[in-house]
C-alpha cells in the first residue's frame, strides 16, 4: 500500500525494514539512539531494536566510520552515521584511504557492505561548516558509491539498495527536503543504484540536477512550460555511479543542456557532466553546456548573502533561456 | 588566594555582561531576528569569566559552538557581537561567520567553531607561535565535555605536552554532548582523568564558582610561562538551556528536576550572594552593574537592527588574502 510520508521518514523506514530483515545491519553515530538523530532519521529504532543495534557513539567521527569499515570486513552490515556531510572532514581517512579501497588493496579478499548517512545542502543560515555540498569531492575517490535523493519515494528505495549494496555508499540526506512529503509504498523496494529518473519530460531543453536543486528545476520547469517552452529534469539520484546513458540520451533529443548544482561550479560535479556530454553527444550540441552552481567562496552564514549563493529559480531560468538563445543547428 | 574587590567585581561584570548578551540573543531567536543555530552559554559563565580574568588581551582563546561567552568574557564588545548575530555588515565577521564561527582577533579570541573539538590544535598552534616568539603570551582552549572524545583533542593535547608549549586547556563539562549524557559516550566520569596521559597536570574545579576558576586559570597560566607546558583545567558545569535554541525544562534527554537543581547554583547569583555575606560589595553595586549593562545590550541590539545587510559584492570578499606579486 501506498500514503504520504516524509523523506525523513522514508528513510527511517527503509532502515527499519532492513533492520528487521537482516540481523547483521546495526547502525550507530551520535545522538542517533535514545535521542533519534538530530534530524529524526533514526526515531524510534533504539526503542525498537535495543542498544545492541543502535548505538549512540562518542564524538568520534573517525572512529564512526572505522567501526563501519571493521565491522563490515568482520561480516557486519554496518551504517554509519555523520551528522553533517561538512563533518565527513574529520574522518576523510577512514573514508577515503581505508573504506573506499580496502577491497582493491586487498585483491578483493574483502568487502564494505557498509551505508554512510549524512545530511548535506545549505539554505539554512547554517554558515560555512554546516552547509557544504561535498559530493564531487567523495565521487571523485574510486570505491565510493554516492547517492543524493530529491524525494520521499527515491529515499526509500535508494536507502534499501544503500543497506543491501557490498560496498561502502554515502546517503546524502538534503537537509531542506527533510520535511517534504510523498507517495511512498509501505512494503521493502529498492531502486537500483546508478539509475537515473526524469523527473519531467520535455523536448527543447535538458536539466540534469539533483537533491532539492532538482526540485527547484522541476518548478522552473513547469513555469516554462507556460511558455511553450518544454524542459526535461533529469536526477542522476545515484552521482557516483553515474547515469550517463539516460542524460546523453535525453540530450540527443533536446540538444541543449544545463547542469544545475549547490556545490560551488568549480570542478562541481558539473563539470564532470558537461565532459561527458561533449564527449559522447558533441555532435547533438546545439550549445555549449551550461552550468548554475555556488560562486568560489566558502558558504556565506548571511542569509541575503546565502541567498544570492545558491542557484536561484531566476538563474536557472536564464540559463535555460541562455542556451536556447543559441541558433539549432 | 584573596582577590581585590576590583579583580572580583570584574569577574562579576564579565558574567553578568555574558548573561545579559545571552538572554537578549535567546529572545531575538525566538523573535526569528536571528538566523541560523543558536548555542547558548547560560550557565556556564564563571568558567569564561574566571580563565579570561586571568588573561591579557594578547593571550588568545579558541573558543566552540558555544562561543559567544568566551568572547564577551575576553572582551568582545555587544554592538559587533549583535550586529553579526544579526548577519550584519557591521558585525566582527561581516555577516560572513554568524553565531558559529564569531570572532574577534583584536581580543585574542580566535574564532568560536562549528566542528567539534576543531579549537584544541589551533590554540596549539597559537601556543606554539607564543613560545617561538618567547613573547610572554598564553593560548587558552575552551571545550566541551564531549569534543575530548574527539582525535583532534588528544593530538593537540599530546603535541602540546610533547613541545611543552604555553596552553591552557580548559574543559567545560556540563555533562552532555547535544542530547547525549556524558556517560553513554566515555567510561570514565571526569575528563580530568585524560591528563596523567598526555603528562600534563589536571585539575576539577567547581564550575558554579567564577574564584575557583580564575585561581586554577592563573596557576596554569604561571606554569605555561615558567616554561612547564599546559595544564588541563576540568570546570564541572551546566548549560540552563537546550544544547541549541532556548527551551530548558521539558527536555527528553534530561529532567527538570535536574535543571532546577543546577540553576539554584546559578554562577552569578551564588556569587552575588557570597560577595553581600563577606561585606566586599552590596546589592545595590550589583544592581548598577545590572542596569548599566542592560542599558548597554539594548543599546546594541539598536545598533545591529539598524545596521545594514551585507552587499552581495561581499560574496566573493576574502575567499583569499593578498599575496604580493601573486596572481589573483
Ligand atoms: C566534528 C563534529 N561532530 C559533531 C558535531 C555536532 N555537534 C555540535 S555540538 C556537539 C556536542 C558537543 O558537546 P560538548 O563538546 O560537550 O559541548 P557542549 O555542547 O556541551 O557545550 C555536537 C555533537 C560537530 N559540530 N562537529
Ligand atoms: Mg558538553
Amino acid at each position: 500500500m501506498t500514503r504520504k510520508i516524509g523523506y525523513v521518514q522514508a528513510f527511517n523506514e527503509a532502515v527499519r525494514q532492513e533492520m528487521a530483515a537482516n540481523e547483521d545491519v546495526f547502525c550507530a553515530g551520535e545522538d542517533i539512539g535514545a535521542f533519534g538523530g538530530v534530524f529524526q532519521s533514526y526515531a524510534g529504532l533504539q526503542k525498537e531494536f535495543g542498544e545492541r543495534r543502535v548505538v549512540d557513539t562518542p564524538i568520534s567521527e573517525q572512529a564512526i566510520i572505522g567501526l563501519g569499515v571493521g565491522a563490515a570486513v568482520a561480516g557486519l552490515r554496518p551504517i554509519v552515521d555523520i551528522m553533517f556531510m561538512d563533518f565527513i572532514a574529520v574522518a576523510f581517512d577512514q573514508i577515503i584511504n581505508q573504506a573506499a579501497k580496502v577491497k582493491y588493496m586487498f585483491g578483493g579478499s574483502a568487502t564494505v557492505p557498509m551505508t554512510i548517512t549524512t545530511g548535506g545542502g545549505g539554505g539554512l543560515s547554517a554558515a560555512a561548516q554546516h552547509s557544504q555540498s561535498l559530493e564531487a569531492l567523495i565521487c571523485h575517490i574510486p570505491g565510493l558509491k554516492v547517492v543524493y535523493p530529491s524525494n520521499p519515494y527515491d529515499m526509500k528505495g535508494l536507502m534499501t539498495s544503500c543497506i543491501r549494496e557490498n560496498n561502502p555508499t554515502i546517503m546524502i540526506k538534503h537537509k531542506r527536503l527533510l520535511g517534504m512529503q510523498g507517495e511512498v509504498p509501505e512494503e521493502p523496494y529498492a531502486i537500483p543504484l546508478g539509475k537515473a529518473n526524469v523527473l519531467r519530460e520535455g523536448t527543447d531543453v535538458t536539466i540534469v540536477s539533483w537533491a532539492k536543486m532538482a526540485n527547484d528545476c522541476v518548478d522552473v520547469a513547469d513555469k516554462l512550460a507556460s511558455e511553450g517552452i518544454s524542459v526535461e529534469v533529469i536526477d542522476p539520484r545515484t552521482m557516483q555511479p553515474l547515469d550517463t546513458e539516460t542524460i546523453i540520451e535525453s540530450v540527443k533529443k533536446t540538444n541543449r543542456v544545463i547542469v544545475v548544482h549547490e556545490a560551488v561550479r568549480f570542478a562541481g560535479l558539473g563539470a564532470e557532466v558537461a565532459a561527458q556530454i561533449q564527449e559522447e553527444a558533441f555532435d547533438y550540441l546545439d550549445a555549449p553546456v551550461g552550468r548554475v552552481a555556488a560562486p568560489f567562496s566558502p558558504v556565506p552564514f548571511s542569509p541575503v548573502l546565502e541567498a544570492h549563493y545558491q542557484p536561484s529559480p531566476e538563474k536557472i531560468t536564464d540559463a535555460v533561456r541562455s542556451v536556447l538563445a543559441r541558433p539549432g543547428a | 588566594m584573596d582577590f581585590s574587590t576590583d579583580v572580583l567585581m570584574d569577574m562579576h561584570r564579565r558574567m553578568v555582561r555574558i548573561r545579559l548578551f545571552e538572554e537578549a540573543a535567546g529572545q531575538l531567536a525566538e523573535a526569528a531576528k536571528l538566523p541560523g543555530f543558536l548555542h547558548l552559554y547560560v550557565g556556564q559563565e564563571a568558567v569564561a569569566s574566571g580563565v579570561c580574568a586571568a588573561l591579557t588581551d594578547e593571550d588568545q582563546i579558541t573558543s566552540t559552538h558555544r562561543g559567544h561567552g568566551h568572547l564577551v568574557a575576553k572582551g568582545g564588545e555587544f554592538k559587533p557581537m549583535m550586529a553579526e548575530l544579526m548577519a550584519k555588515s557591521t558585525g566582527y565577521n561581516k555577516g560572513k561567520g554568524g553565531s558559529m564561527h564569531i570572532s574577534n582577533l583584536d581580543v585574542g579570541m580566535l574564532g568560536a567553531n562549528g566542528i567539534v573539538g576543531a579549537g584544541a590544535p589551533i590554540a596549539v598552534g597559537a601556543g606554539f607561535a607564543n613560545k617561538y616568539r618567547d613573547n610572554g603570551v598564553v593560548s587558552a582552549s575552551f571545550f566541551g565535555d564531549g569534543s575530548t572524545n574527539i582525535g583532534a583533542f588528544h593530538e593537540a593535547a599530546n603535541m602540546a605536552c610533547a613541545l611543552k608549549l604555553p596552553v591552557l586547556f580548559i574543559c567545560e563539562n556540563n555533562e552532555y554532548g547535544e542530547f547525549t549524557p556524558r556517560d553513554k559516550t566515555m567510561a570514565i566520569t571526569d575528563i580530568v582523568d585524560r591528563a596523567a596521559g598526555y603528562g600534563m597536570p589536571g585539575v576539577i574545579v567547581d564550575g558554579m564558582d567564577v574564584v575557583a576558576i580564575h585561581e586554577a586559570a592563573l596557576e596554569a597560566k604561571k606554569r605555561a610561562l615558567a616554561g612547564d607546558g599546559p595544564s588541563l583545567i576540568e570546570a564541572k558545569t551546566y548549560r540552563f538551556y537546550n544544547h541549541h535554541g532556548v527551551q530548558n525544562l521539558g527536555l527528553k534527554y534530561r529532567t527538570d528536576d535536574e535543571v532546577e537543581v543546577w540553576k539554584q547554583r546559578d554562577p552569578i547569583f551564588t556569587f552575588e550572594d557570597r560577595m553581600i555575606e563577606a561585606g566586599t560589595a552590596s546589592r545595590d553595586d550589583f544592581d548598577n552593574v545590572w542596569a548599566e549593562l542592560r542599558a548597554d545590550i539594548a543599546e546594541a541590539i539598536q545598533f545591529a537592527e539598524d545596521s545594514p545587510v551585507p552587499e552581495v559584492d561581499q560574496i566573493l570578499v576574502d575567499v583569499y588574502s593578498a599575496t604580493p606579486g601573486a596572481a589573483s
